[in-house]
C-alpha cells in the first residue's frame, strides 16, 4: 500500500469508527428519562397491545 | 383519532438500531465503492464528509426533530405532519411523497431483497460451483428472464419475490416491535458478517493472483480507493456525487425517519439518538463497504477489471465466481456471509418503507397495524409485479429514476424550506433540543437555514440540468448539452433515442455502432421456444497497462486522471447481441455495419418505449391514489 493511501484509509477509518463509538458509548452510558418515557422495555405496566383494540 | 399510546419502540437502543438499519441498505456496499472509485479515490472522502456534515446531519436533525413534533400531535405520516407545522394545503399534499416514496421504493427494493435471499439459497446449494465468471454473469441474466428457471422451479424469481414480500408484511404485521427485533438480530449480524469479508479483503494480497491475471493485487484495489487524487477536489462532478451518496446513504428525504421519530416522546432525545445512528450508518459505508468489493475483485480479476467493470452488478455477477475460489467451506461460509448481509441490510430498510403507509392509514382511517402491513404488501404486490415481469424492459428503472431519485431530492428540498423557513428556525432549534442528551452547536443554526437548502438546491438543480456526461468543467467552459440522465431528458423522452414508437415493425439498432459478427438460431435454458440470435462487434476502446496486458478501456477520463502515461488504442470486440422470435426476419447479414437507428429486424416488435410510459403511469397513479386519500382524510377531520 502507498502511504498516502495508507494515511487517507486510518484517518478516515479512525475518525468514522471513533465518533460511532463515542455516541453509542453515550447513549449507552446516559441515564433513562423518568417515567413515562418513549420506550416500553422499561415500563412497569404493559402497555396495551394494539392489536386486541377492537376497531 | 391516532392511536399514539399504543405503538412504541421497546428500547432506546433498539431505536437506533431500527433506525440505521433503515440506512443501511446495498448502496453502502455497492454504491459508496463505486462512486470513490469514479470520482477521485482517497479525495472523494472529502466532499463526502464535508456533505455529510453540512447536509446529512443537519437533514438528520430536521426530520427526526419534524418527525417527533408531529407524533406529538398524533400524525404519524408525513401528509399531516407537515399539516401540523404549516396549515397551507400544499403542505399537506408535498408530505405524499414521504409515503409514495416509500412504496415505490418498496416496490422494486423486495425484487433486489429477493435475489439476495435466492443467492445464499444456491449458495448452499453449491450452484456457482465450477462455474465460470461469464457463466456466474449468465446466471444472474437467466434468474432475471422471466421463464427461464435456473433452479427448476417455474417462475422462480417470482416465487422469490412474493416470499420476500411475505416475509416483509409478515413482519410489519407485528408492528414496531418486530421491526426493532429484525434490527436488534439483523445489524449486529451484518456488522459480523461484514467485519469477516473485510478482513478477508485486507488480508488477500496477492494471493488471488492466477496465470490469466498475474498482477492482481487486493492492496492495488485498496491503494486505488484510497489514494487522495486532490486535482478532483475542483471538480463540481465529485461534489454532487458526494452529496447524491450522503443523500441516499442515510435514507434523506423519504419519510420514514420522520415516521420511526413519531413514536418518540418530546422530552425524549432525538439529537444524540439522530447522531448516533448516523455515524453508524457512515461505519458501515466507509470501513466496512469500502473493504469487501473493490480490495476482493482487485485481488482477484486486477485492477484495470475493477477500474471497467466496478458497478452494481458486481455483487450478484461476480462474487459468487470469487468465493468459490476459497475453496468448498470458506467460500460457501463467505457467499453466505455476503448474500446474508446484503439481505439484512435489504429487509432492515424496505421494512421501514412500510411503516410510513401503517402509520397513515392507522391515523386517520382507524385501521389496526394487520389491515395496514397487509394492505402495503398488497400495493406493493401490484407494483411490484410489473417490475419483475418487465425488469429488462426498463420498468425497474423507472422506479428506481422517479421514485428512488428524483422524488427524495425534491421531498427534502420542500422540507428544509418548510423547517428553516415556515415553521422557522427558532422553534426549529428548539424542537431539535428539547430533551437533548447531548450539547449541539449553535453555528449549525446558519447552517441548517442556508447552507443545507443551498446544497439541495444545487443538488436538484444539476440534476435537472445535469450535463452530458456529467461532465461540469467542460459544461461551463463549452456549452451546455443535457445528459440523458438529466430530469429533463427524461421528462421529455429525448434519452430514448431509437424505436420511440410502442408498437413498431421494425427493430433499430440502439448502440452508436455495431458490425454483424454471427446470425444463429439458439434455444434458451429450459425453454422449447427457438429464437435467432444476432450478435454485433463494435468497437472498443483498449489500452495498455504497465504490465504491456491489453485492457478494455470504458473509463478513459478516469485512467487519464490517474497522471499515468497509458497508450489508448482502438480493437473490436463482440458484445452486443439481439435476440429475436423465428417468425421475425432479420435485416442485417454477417459482415454488415450498423449505426444508431439502422433497421436490424421486420417483424411486430413491443418497445421498451412502452414499458416506460406503462411505468412512470402506475408511478403516477400510485401518487394521486396517496392523494386522494390525504383529502379524504382532510374532509374527514373536518366532519
Amino acid at each position: 500500500m502507498n502511504t498516502s493511501a495508507l494515511i487517507t484509509l486510518l484517518i478516515t477509518h479512525s475518525v468514522v469508527t471513533f465518533f460511532m463509538i463515542y455516541f453509542f458509548r453515550k447513549v449507552l452510558i446516559t441515564p433513562p428519562e423518568p417515567e413515562p418515557d418513549s420506550y416500553a422495555d422499561n415500563d412497569d405496566d404493559p402497555r396495551p397491545n394494539e392489536d386486541l383494540i377492537d376497531r | 383519532m391516532a392511536n399514539t399510546e399504543s405503538s412504541s419502540w421497546g428500547s432506546r437502543v433498539g431505536l437506533i438500531l431500527a433506525m440505521a438499519g433503515n440506512a443501511v441498505g446495498l448502496g453502502n456496499f455497492l454504491r459508496f465503492p463505486v462512486q470513490a472509485v469514479e470520482n477521485g479515490g482517497g479525495a472523494f472522502i472529502i466532499p463526502y464528509l464535508v456533505c455529510f456534515l453540512v447536509m446529512g446531519i443537519p437533514l438528520l436533525w430536521i426530520e427526526w426533530g419534524t418527525g417527533r413534533y408531529g407524533g406529538s400531535l398524533g400524525n404519524h405520516s408525513t401528509p399531516f405532519i407537515f399539516d401540523s407545522m404549516n396549515k397551507r394545503k400544499i403542505w399537506k399534499y408535498i408530505g405524499v411523497f414521504g409515503i409514495f416514496t416509500n412504496i415505490g421504493v418498496a416496490a422494486y427494493y423486495c425484487y433486489i431483497e429477493s435475489w439476495t435471499m435466492s443467492y445464499v439459497y444456491h449458495t448452499v446449494a453449491q450452484t456457482f460451483d465450477g462455474m465460470s465468471q461469464q457463466e456466474t454473469g449468465q446466471f444472474f441474466a437467466d434468474y432475471t428472464t422471466i421463464g427461464v428457471s435456473t433452479t427448476g422451479i417455474p417462475y422462480e424469481s417470482i416465487i422469490f419475490y412474493v416470499l420476500c414480500l411475505v416475509l416483509n408484511t409478515w413482519i410489519l404485521s407485528k408492528g414496531l416491535g418486530g421491526v426493532e427485533r429484525v434490527a436488534k438480530i439483523g445489524v449486529p449480524l451484518l456488522l459480523a458478517f461484514g467485519a469477516f469479508l473485510a478482513v478477508k479483503g485486507i488480508t488477500l494480497g496477492t494471493s488471488g493472483a492466477s496465470s490469466e491475471v498475474p498482477d492482481a493485487n487486493a492492496f492495488d484495489g485498496i491503494n486505488f480507493l484510497w489514494t487522495p487524487q486532490f486535482r478532483s477536489l475542483l471538480d463540481m462532478k465529485v461534489w454532487m456525487a458526494a452529496a447524491g451518496q450522503i443523500f441516499f446513504t442515510l435514507s434523506l428525504g423519504m419519510g420514514t425517519i420522520h415516521c420511526y421519530a413519531s413514536y418518540i416522546k418530546k422530552k425524549d432525545d432525538i439529537a444524540l439518538n439522530s447522531l448516533s445512528a448516523g455515524f453508524t450508518n457512515e461505519f458501515v459505508e466507509v470501513v466496512l463497504g469500502s473493504m469487501i468489493v473493490v480490495p476482493i475483485a482487485a485481488g482477484y480479476l486486477g485492477l484495470d477489471w475493477v477500474i471497467n467493470n466496478a458497478g452494481f452488478g458486481m455483487a450478484f455477477q461476480t462474487m459468487p465466481f470469487l468465493f468459490e475460489k476459497w475453496g468448498d467451506i470458506v467460500g460457501t461460509l463467505a457467499g453466505v456471509f455476503w448474500f446474508g448481509l446484503l439481505f439484512f441490510a435489504g429487509i432492515t430498510s424496505s421494512l421501514a418503507m412500510g411503516t410510513p403507509w401503517m402509520g397513515f392509514m392507522q391515523d386517520e382511517f382507524g385501521w389496526n397495524r394487520k389491515k395496514g402491513a397487509w394492505s402495503f404488501g398488497l400495493i406493493v404486490l401490484i407494483l411490484g409485479l410489473p417490475t419483475v415481469f418487465f425488469y429488462k424492459e426498463g420498468v425497474f428503472d423507472q422506479y428506481d429514476y422517479w421514485a428512488g431519485t428524483v422524488s427524495l431530492v425534491v421531498f427534502a428540498l420542500c422540507e428544509v424550506i418548510l423547517f428553516a423557513w415556515i415553521f422557522g428556525m427558532t422553534r426549529g432549534w428548539e424542537e431539535i433540543n428539547a430533551g437533548a442528551d447531548i450539547r449541539l452547536p449553535k453555528w449549525y443554526k446558519p447552517i441548517i437555514k442556508y447552507v443545507t437548502p443551498a446544497i439541495l438546491m444545487i443538488v436538484f438543480v444539476g440534476s435537472l440540468f445535469t450535463p452530458k456526461g456529467n461532465d461540469w468543467n467542460k459544461a461551463f467552459t463549452e456549452g451546455w448539452e443535457l445528459d440523458d440522465g438529466s430530469i429533463l431528458a427524461k421528462i421529455t423522452n429525448s434519452d430514448i433515442k431509437v424505436n420511440k414508437d410502442f408498437f413498431s415493425d421494425y427493430k433499430e439498432f440502439d448502440q452508436d455502432f455495431g458490425r454483424v459478427k454471427e446470425i444463429k438460431v439458439i434455444k434458451p435454458r429450459n425453454s422449447d421456444k427457438q429464437k435467432q440470435q444476432v450478435v454485433f462487434e463494435d468497437t472498443l476502446r483498449f489500452y495498455r497497462n504497465k504490465y504491456g496486458q491489453v485492457r478494455e478501456a470504458k473509463k478513459e477520463a478516469l485512467l487519464a486522471s490517474l497522471g499515468k502515461d497509458f497508450v489508448f488504442f482502438d480493437s473490436v470486440a463482440t458484445s452486443t447481441t439481439f435476440e429475436f422470435k423465428m417468425k421475425d426476419e432479420v435485416l442485417v447479414k454477417e459482415g454488415d455495419v450498423v449505426r444508431l437507428g439502422d433497421r436490424i429486424a421486420k417483424g411486430s416488435f413491443v418497445n421498451n418505449s412502452l414499458y416506460v410510459v406503462f411505468g412512470r403511469c402506475l408511478l403516477l397513479g400510485l401518487f394521486l391514489f396517496i392523494c386522494f386519500l390525504v383529502w379524504k382524510a382532510g374532509k374527514k377531520k373536518l366532519a
